[in-house]
């Protein structure tokens, strides 16, 4: 096909991009932009394949297996396990970045390092390097957030002595070997001695994902996970500069500054910077306490809970990761009906870092069918709490705990919460006394007017659920 | 294409994704992350070019392996996508 032609319907697909993540900025025309997306990117696959000198059993081969395991992967996976299909599927991109950047680099050894016609080999090598440093740390980072997320690995942040140094050489090595490759060809290096070379800089790349995301643990990992998919992006643009193809530079692009303006609102939501995500070891030691608090935890039963909730005029639910592991949505759901039936006006309360991935509440209380109008974001929700008769709080810890607002000694000091601490009466489902994420002790549940719901989240709402039906 | 031109498109495009994303409610996060990772799969139509008649041994399988991981990544990630937004769903649309 003219290569005009090719280029024009690249234009086409990089337009049904941009359409596409601009009507995902609203729920009511998110699913038909998700599919003007995919449809874009149906198109630019179908004329790729018009370019020629393609081996295309292969090709068909790989894109029938790779549907297959894509589609079954989508369709099997369960809700709650959202957050690790996300991680791994941005690893799998990334991997395909890295592994295009190598081809080509074969490719461009092959031929004695003379260059694509009408670039420097120069620039070739050190869009390559950047292809595949990008592309490996995110397939890396990406696997094992993908292990933490499903607990195969210790979701714990892991710090080794010395970390930000081990970080720091292993990015400057791989960088490093990078920009020495790009002058090799003028300096003289042989081809042997280059290839070596490539190699070491894909093992640190590798190494880098790993020891970047080994420090990052349990509540941090929104930030990681939408970091990681900022460098999936940015390591199909610069493949896109390895090919000299536009629209993998557009559509990296955009997805690139998807990711990190997520990552940078996520980082906004915690109130910490971007670098103290990264380097920090969030809770790695539990030592931070912050100011001694006083008084004792009461516990409640059902029964009360029940009568209070039975002549509250308004609730809001507060769910957090807890909620996510009880599996606890679809009976949170049902709760908030009868309560509903019952008269009371229900709202759920949404903390932009709950769970484990950006929004992760929202998808699974989507799943559970609650309307999504009943969904309050943080800033939204934080002006009404004075005036809330009832705030349950399901698995939520860090995100409601008003030592962020008041304790200066507190490591979470100047975090926005949902100021639950403000309801008439408060609802803590907990398994245990222990303390949440980040190892603080949380003042709100001391309070007088706070009462302590132990067990698994899902237990404690059925039987909140069943109390409501028996009363009917 | 001239690499100006690229460099050009590249900036562009970092200033249109930041004007597109910024606007978005925290609501729909997860699908908007998901659907732009989806986008970043467009490195199927490198993984493509780069399985072509005559490379043999390892360039075939790096090229194969390429194609593989960004059609999980593209079809996977759409689907997973559009599962997610069939739920999200208003009061009277049920």
């Amino acid at each position: 096909m003219n290569p005009l032609l090719i280029n024009f319907a690249y234009i086409i697909a990089s337009i049904m991009f941009v359409v596409g993540i601009k009507m995902l900025g609203s729920a009511k025309s998110a699913r038909r932009g998700n599919l003007i997306s995919s449809l874009g990117m149906l198109l630019a696959v179908v004329v790729t394949l018009f370019d020629a000198g393609l081996n295309y059993s292969w090709i068909v081969g790989g894109l029938l297996v790779g549907s297959a395991i894509g589609f079954l992967a989508a369709r099997l996976v369960k809700m709650t396990a959202m957050p690790e299909m996300v991680a791994l599927f941005n690893g799998f991109g990334g991997a395909a970045s890295m592994l295009v950047g190598w081809a080509e680099w074969n490719r461009v050894a092959g031929e004695s390092f003379t260059g694509s016609v009408g670039v420097p080999v120069e620039f070739t090598i050190s869009v390559i390097a950047l292809a595949v440093i990008i592309g490996g740390v995110t397939l890396s980072g990406s696997v094992q957030a993908w292990g933490k997320l499903s607990g195969k690995l210790g979701s714990k942040a892991v710090v080794l002595p010395g970390q930000t140094l081990i970080n720091a050489a292993l990015l400057f090595g791989a960088a490093g070997l990078g920009a020495l490759l790009a002058v090799g060809p003028d300096i003289g290096l042989t081809p042997g001695l280059m290839n070596v070379l490539f190699i070491v800089m894909v093992i640190l790349s590798l190494v880098l994902g790993v020891f970047g995301v080994l420090p990052i643990g349990g509540g941090d990992m929104p930030v990681v996970i939408a970091l990681l998919n900022s460098l999936s992006g940015l390591a199909a643009a610069a493949a896109g500069f390895v090919i000299l193809n536009n629209v993998l530079i557009v559509a990296g692009c955009l997805v690139g500054c998807s990711g990190l303006i997520l990552t940078l609102i996520m980082c906004k939501a915690m109130n910490r910077s971007l670098a103290n995500v990264l380097f920090s070891g969030f809770g790695a030691s539990g030592s931070s306490s912050g100011a001694k608090v006083e008084g004792e935890m009461k516990a409640g039963s059902i029964d009360s809970a029940y009568f209070v909730l039975e002549a509250a005029s308004s609730v809001v639910i507060i769910p957090g990761y807890g909620m996510a592991v009880a599996q606890a949505q679809h009976a949170v759901h049902e709760l908030g009906e009868l309560l509903e039936a019952n008269g009371t006006d229900v709202k759920y309360a949404i903390h932009p870092v709950a769970g484990r991935m950006p929004g992760h509440m929202n998808v699974l209380l989507a799943e559970a069918d609650v309307p999504y109008e009943q969904l309050v974001e943080m800033d939204d929700i934080n002006p009404l709490m004075p005036t809330v008769d009832v705030a349950i709080v399901i698995g939520a810890n860090d995100v409601v705990n008003p030592a962020a607002a008041d304790d200066p000694s507190s490591p979470i000091y100047g975090m926005p919460i949902i100021n639950a601490h403000e309801a008439r009466t408060v609802f803590a489902l907990k398994r245990g006394q222990g303390a949440g994420f980040s190892g603080i002790v949380n003042q709100l549940y001391f309070l007088e007017k706070t009462r302590m719901l132990y067990g698994d989240a899902k237990a404690t709402v059925s039987g909140l659920v069943n109390q409501f039906k028996e009363s009917d | 294409m001239d690499l100006i031109q690229l460099l050009f498109i590249f900036t562009l495009a970092a200033f249109l994704g930041y004007e597109l994303i910024k606007r978005v409610p925290s609501q729909l996060h997860t699908p908007l992350m998901s659907g732009s990772n989806a986008i970043s799969g467009i490195t199927i139509v490198g993984a493509i070019l780069a399985v072509r008649v005559g490379a043999g041994g390892f360039d075939l399988i790096l090229g194969v392996l390429a194609l593989v991981l960004a059609t999980i990544n593209v079809v996977g990630g759409y689907f997973v996508t559009d599962r997610m937004l069939a739920m999200f769903r208003d009061k009277e649309g049920r």
